[in-house]
């Protein structure tokens, strides 16, 4: 009996955080929510009323149509995918090695690099847009998506260093020291025995570092405006007109353009699977 | 297979010194512990050996060759760490065949290795298993069968049974012991607790304060410490140490007045003492008696008794205030707060000087004829 105010307490904390959760999911996920639903609804229904569900008079997949038929989509799709991913994968390359590094080794300007590293996460990379726009200029990669490749590596580094860092530090000293003994060389304990543990960590960071490179818009309309070097945020735009706006290209495309992040979230949410490391040592 | 040489090894951390050189001849298939407190430099020995860390000074030859330059897996040590550092998302038999697979053996080699070393460790049926589904004990097994399956000149063990429960400790350290014979190989082991310090090692380096204090067979260790820090730390409960001034010089003993009133006899060398130096007597606490009449006696209260069943622990605080442990029969019927007579024999008596030093020890588990006891009684008497 001595237990049940406790207990009825607790209830009412839960139902409370449950409450404040599901009321931040609500607004969170609410514009995302009309956006799918006026997707499959005709122009009419969506300006009258804009929060019905599609019925079976107003549905309509004539966004989609529009959409598909375009041939330049699936070339903004697929720039948006190669841009993402590429940047995604050097991201998390070279943020690990540089961790490991940073954490693993004794050298001369570590901690200038450190910090170095660590102010990258507190200024924005916007504020360089200019000498970025020259630079890329005199390098001749405006309108290349090398140029927006390399911007969002340099964009993403620093919080990958930086939470990486943390990770390997975690990563027992002991389990480095075996492999030494066992011959194995720096890379491969790199490769083999820090990145299988970290996998948690570096899916974090997958999944911080992709969703701003996929729903940028600023670096591809400065550095990329080109036909053949649009991403799919900046294709959207041309829906956007002036005077008329295509809604249902509009809301269609952007549907669309959930799909594939949502995908690549899956994948990287699997991964984060705790107590990889439980076993190592006592 | 080969020797171990250790040369004036010396280590600092930026300012501060850790080991003060250090020398030790280590004979190939010699079993040897380094034991000491925590802090004293023992495992930071063994990770300079290992390679683990860099030797600021000195020379270590492992075989014929200088080592102090060579990575640790050219050294042809095998190391088994405290906390087993198995590879968490490796299988057993992956983690005992990482080390052969890098080293690019064949398959067929690796499989005979792995499941060979297994056999000798009865982790046989464990093979296809992750780490984290293995009790503490079987990891620590697989730890030494990574280290086995190396064929190393030297094992290198970091406190390998201080993770494990008491009982398991027991057995597996016997099990250690029964597997330095079937290897042969030479063994350096790391450990602060003192039994299997005893129990294991054919070798026992003591170390304190980066300095090796002795170095010898545990018999020897126990039967003559070469410092007070030896003495009390060999053996447990550990010695009793009790102050007092050299009274008077003989051939073959010397006659110590006690900080407590009391003179006894030391089967000792004195050495350079003079009447009226400094010493402290030492005596272990399974060589005092509970009854009276053994050589020299004490008197004090029982502030304590732990009965541990095969014998008792009493604790007794003297007339001026040292404390001392005597080993009872389990049947004692000693109680608390009693004032009770103990006695011990002069040649299990130590003498350590004013620098700590023991003075050599003449009849060190010898047994007195009964004439002698007879005299050496009278002088306990004479004393109280």
């Amino acid at each position: 009996m001595i237990s049940l105010p406790g207990l009825k307490h607790n209830t009412g904390k839960t139902l409370m955080t449950h409450a404040v959760l599901l009321t931040y999911t609500v607004i969170a996920l609410f514009p995302i929510l009309v956006i799918i639903v006026n997707a499959f609804k005709s122009r009419k229904a969506i300006f009258k009323d804009p929060l019905a569900l599609p019925s079976l008079d107003s549905f309509s997949l004539a966004g989609f149509e529009q959409v598909l038929g375009r041939a330049d989509f699936g070339l903004y799709f697929g720039n948006s995918m190669i841009v993402t991913l590429i940047s995604l994968f050097f991201v998390l390359l070279f943020g690990a090695m540089a961790a490991w590094a940073l954490t693993e080794y004794k050298f001369r300007g570590n901690l200038f690099l450190a910090v170095l590293i660590a102010m990258g996460i507190m200024i924005p990379i916007r504020l360089g847009t200019v000498s970025i726009l020259n630079l890329m200029a005199s390098l001749d990669l405006v309108n290349t998506l090398t140029a927006l490749v390399l911007v969002y590596i340099a964009q993403g580094l620093p919080l990958a260093v930086f939470i990486l860092s943390e990770f390997i530090r975690q990563v027992p000293k002991e389990l480095k020291e075996a492999a030494r003994c066992d011959n194995v060389s720096e890379y491969k304990i790199f490769f083999t025995i820090i990145l299988p543990l970290i996998r948690p960590a570096m899916a974090t960071v997958a999944v911080f570092t992709m969703i701003p490179i996929w729903n940028d818009l600023w670096f591809p309309l400065i550095l990329a405006p080109g036909e053949s070097t649009q991403t799919i945020t900046l294709g959207v735009q041309q829906f956007i007109g002036q005077y008329v706006t295509d809604w249902n290209a509009v809301l269609s495309s952007l549907t669309l353009a959930i799909v594939p992040v949502l995908v690549l979230y899956v994948i990287f949410s699997r991964q984060l699977i705790r107590g990889l490391t439980s076993g190592a040592v006592k | 297979m080969a020797d171990v040489k250790l040369s004036n090894i010396k280590k600092s951390y930026g300012d501060t010194p850790v080991l003060h050189g250090i020398d030790l001849d280590i004979k190939h298939g010699e079993f040897v512990v380094l034991v000491g407190a925590s802090g004293c430099g023992k495992s930071t020995l063994l990770r300079l050996i290992a390679g683990l860390e860099d030797i600021s000074s000195g020379e270590l030859h492992i075989g014929d060759q200088q080592v102090n330059a060579l990575a640790p897996a050219q050294r042809g040590i095998a190391m088994v760490f405290q906390s087993y550092a198995l590879y968490p998302h490796m299988t057993v038999f992956k983690n005992m065949s990482y080390g052969l697979k890098i080293a690019g053996k064949g398959k067929d080699f690796i499989d005979a290795k792995v499941r060979e070393a297994a056999r000798i460790l009865h982790i046989d049926h464990l093979l296809e298993r992750l780490p984290r589904e293995l009790s503490g004990g079987q990891r620590q097994r697989v730890a030494i069968g990574r280290a086995i399956v190396r064929d190393p000149n030297v094992f290198l063990f970091d406190e390998p049974l201080s993770n494990l429960d008491a009982a398991l400790r027991v057995k597996t350290r016997v099990e250690i012991g029964k597997l330095h014979k079937e290897l042969g190989a030479t063994i350096i082991y790391v450990t602060h607790d003192q039994v299997e310090a005893m129990t294991l090692g054919d070798k026992i380096v003591v170390m304190n304060q980066g300095r090796v204090e002795q170095c010898g067979s545990p018999l020897e260790l126990y039967q003559h410490p070469a410092t007070r820090f030896v003495g009390g730390f060999i053996g447990s409960p550990k010695m009793n140490f009790i102050d007092g001034k050299v009274a008077a010089l003989g051939g073959d003993h010397i006659e110590i007045q006690l900080s407590n009133g009391c003179r006894s006899r030391a089967c000792v060398e004195a050495g350079d003492l003079k009447v009226g130096d400094p010493v402290t007597l030492g005596v272990r606490p399974e060589h005092i008696d509970e009854r009276s009449d053994a050589g020299t006696m004490l008197s004090g209260d029982v502030t304590l008794v732990e009965r541990l069943g095969e014998a008792s622990f009493i604790y007794l605080t003297l007339s001026d205030g040292t404390e001392i442990v005597v080993r009872g029969s389990g049947e004692s019927t000693v109680t608390t707060s009693e004032h009770i007579k103990v006695s011990f024999a002069p040649h299990n008596a130590h003498v350590f000087d004013s620098n700590d030093r023991a003075l050599r020890r003449l009849k060190a588990g010898n047994v007195h004829s009964t004439a002698e006891l007879a005299q050496l009684k009278a002088v306990g008497q004479e004393a109280f």
